[in-house]
């Protein structure tokens, strides 16, 4: 009960292509996350899921069943929006039994369903308010307990975290990931923010202009980034992008290494550098350096080091954490 | 000296907006306080306030008694409510088709809708009389309800579209998952969301029904379907003229159509700041 299937989906808006033959797919129970920088498409394909969006090739399926012509209210998904887009004028237990309502739903069988959802998202004494008396995290929990009530096949998540403070960030992403292992629901969830979507995914899809880079388990993605893209995408502070015939590699054009992935010593290692600047935060040390033979790089240091502009220190990168990418800036062999 | 000047500045536009509301009232106060005076007293001293030897209640018991008010007071109300009532629902409907949905011919034809504001609907007369003389309409409440709506449309098509393009689309695609049909989501979420909009156009699609002489005079002068403008010419001859009853008739013309208006206003401020700040 829940699986997605697209095939070739494509979107176009006049002569200018949004999603450029998309495939993936999806399985019962899945925390799926498409990830990528604004403007690749993510939203629009999460869009064509739900359908309000009709893809102008390609086939969607749920369940095994095609949906391309199914209104969006007969699909079996939820939705969740960033904006949150309560009802205004209904009140908390209204904006969620809606759709049940609508449906046609006996009225005890709402009133249990929405009750079973408020208490699960500890919404209870607010049942009978209406949005504008809520805050944004109460909102946004409202919102996603309306998906709830509908018990979807699918979840579909639309940036729901964008518009909360860091805080609050955090409590819904936990109470997110928790509604995914009771429910056991396939969820499909878009946002921009990397850590949200190491944290939260089984398997992420990271999006760039239309088409799909990589799709895999995050420590995937992580640990064998398929290009620069991917590499330069996941993980922060950034990759490090060395010019690989600066450090005499004949065959790879780009080489990366991961900041954490290098260790800083005042005596020796292998490529010399001046510090340019340094960022304490507590947990880690971040150090800029500027080495004449591989030119600006960043080092992650665990923990605190004392290291302070224009001292003169060693970079040696750990033994097999070196990524190699070729001429068309896939990953080589 | 920063505080000095706005208060000077402040001061400045209260002034002119006092100016401009003394000047805007004045003959509506001329001509409640004539209403209340005897002849003489009109002609006599027309600036003064009625005095206990002036006092006379001649005009009203003219109007109420002569002319068939009641009936005139109903006309004006079926013909502007019903007219406000249809330039709202059609407007907001054409409003809503321009502003959510992608077709082809859309900037089109909101540029068709719109420029009703430009042409005057007046121009048209001996067209519409033609039409309403063939379509059996002449000397009915209809025909100006026809004529008042087309007149209200284009305002309202275009206020409204604008205001419909600031709600939300998150919203009406969750109703659109949740099973809400397109006229649910019009009528349910959107209308709710753009209520000051609304009250914005009802207002000034009101006042120039309710004010209008030109096409019930022409289109229904009919005594069943006189509307009060209309029915308190019949005290103005083109020797003499009843001042008293005039001036009584169109102080009595003038409640009901403040009484819209306070119901409206609230709604109105929002609308008017809402777009302004916008």
């Amino acid at each position: 009960m829940g699986s997605l299937q697209l095939k070739s989906i494509r979107k176009a808006y006049g002569s200018h292509e949004v999603l450029k033959g998309i495939d993936l797919e999806v399985k019962d129970g899945e925390f799926v996350i498409f990830v990528g920088p604004s403007g690749c498409g993510k939203s629009t394909l999460l869009r064509t899921i739900a359908g309000l969006e009709d893809a102008t090739s390609g086939s969607v399926q749920i369940d095994g069943v095609e949906v391309g012509h199914v209104a969006p209210a007969k699909r079996g998904i939820a939705m969740v929006f960033q904006s949150y887009a309560l009802y205004p004028h209904l009140t908390v237990k209204d904006n969620m039994g809606l759709g049940l309502k609508q449906a046609g739903k006996p009225k005890a069988e709402i009133e249990e369903k929405v009750g079973k959802a408020a208490s699960m998202l500890s919404l209870d004494p607010y049942l009978a308010r209406r949005p504008a008396e809520l805050s944004g995290g109460q909102r946004q929990r409202v919102a996603i307990g309306r998906a709830i009530v509908r018990e979807p096949k699918l979840f579909l998540f639309d940036e729901p975290l964008s518009n909360l403070d860091a805080a609050l960030r955090v409590n819904t992403r936990l109470e997110i990931a928790r509604l995914h292992r009771s429910l056991k629901a396939t969820m499909i969830y878009v946002t921009h923010d990397q850590v949200e979507a190491m944290t939260l995914a089984d398997k992420i899809v990271v999006l760039n202009a239309g088409q799909i880079e990589q799709i895999g388990s995050p420590m995937d993605l992580y640990n064998r980034p398929a290009n620069v893209f991917v590499a330069g995408f996941i993980g922060s502070p950034q990759m490090n992008f060395i010019d690989g015939a600066r450090l005499g590699d004949k065959t790879a054009k780009t080489i990366g290494i991961r900041p954490e992935h290098l260790g800083l010593s005042r005596e020796s290692g292998d490529w010399k550098g001046k510090v340019v600047h340094v960022e304490h935060l507590g947990a880690d040390t971040i150090v800029y350096l500027e080495s004449e033979q591989v030119g600006l790089i960043t080092v992650r240091l665990f923990g605190e080091h004392r290291y302070a502009p224009d001292d003169i220190v060693y970079a040696t990168p750990m033994v097999g954490s070196m990524h190699r990418f070729g001429a068309d800036d896939r990953v080589l062999a | 000296m920063q505080a000095r000047h706005s208060i000077f500045r402040t001061g400045f536009v209260h002034a002119a907006l006092i100016a401009y509301t003394l000047i805007s009232l004045f003959p509506v106060f001329l001509t409640v306080i004539n209403s209340f005076k005897d002849r003489n007293a009109i002609f006599r001293a027309p600036l003064s306030v009625p005095t206990p030897q002036t006092f006379s209640l001649i005009g009203y018991q003219t109007v109420l008694g002569q002319g068939d008010f009641a009936t005139y007071f109903q006309n004006s109300f079926i013909v502007t409510i019903v007219a406000i009532a249809l330039v709202l629902l059609f407007g907001a409907m054409a409003a809503f088709a321009l502003s959510e949905y992608r077709f082809r011919g859309n900037t089109l034809m909101g540029l068709y809708l719109a420029i009703g504001i430009m042409i005057p609907i007046r121009l048209g007369t001996v067209a519409i009389l033609q039409g309403m003389v063939a379509a059996n309409l002449v000397n009915t409440l209809t025909a100006l309800i026809l004529v008042y709506t087309a007149q209200g449309l284009p305002l309202a098509v275009f206020i409204l579209s604008e205001f419909m393009r600031t709600v939300s689309d998150d919203l009406k695609n969750a109703g659109r998952i949740d099973g809400l049909s397109e006229y649910s989501i019009f009528f349910r979420l959107v209308l709710p969301l753009i209520r000051p909009a609304m009250a914005t156009v009802a207002v000034f699609t009101m006042i120039p029904i309710w004010n209008d002489l030109w096409f019930p005079l022409i289109l229904a002068p009919a005594e069943a379907t006189k509307t009060v403008t209309l029915g308190s010419q019949i005290f103005i001859g083109q020797f003499v003229t009843n001042w008293n009853a005039v001036l009584a008739a169109l102080s009595l013309a003038i409640l009901p159509v403040l009484v819209l208006y306070v119901i409206f206003s609230r709604q109105l401020i929002r609308g008017i700041t809402a777009g302004a700040v916008k």
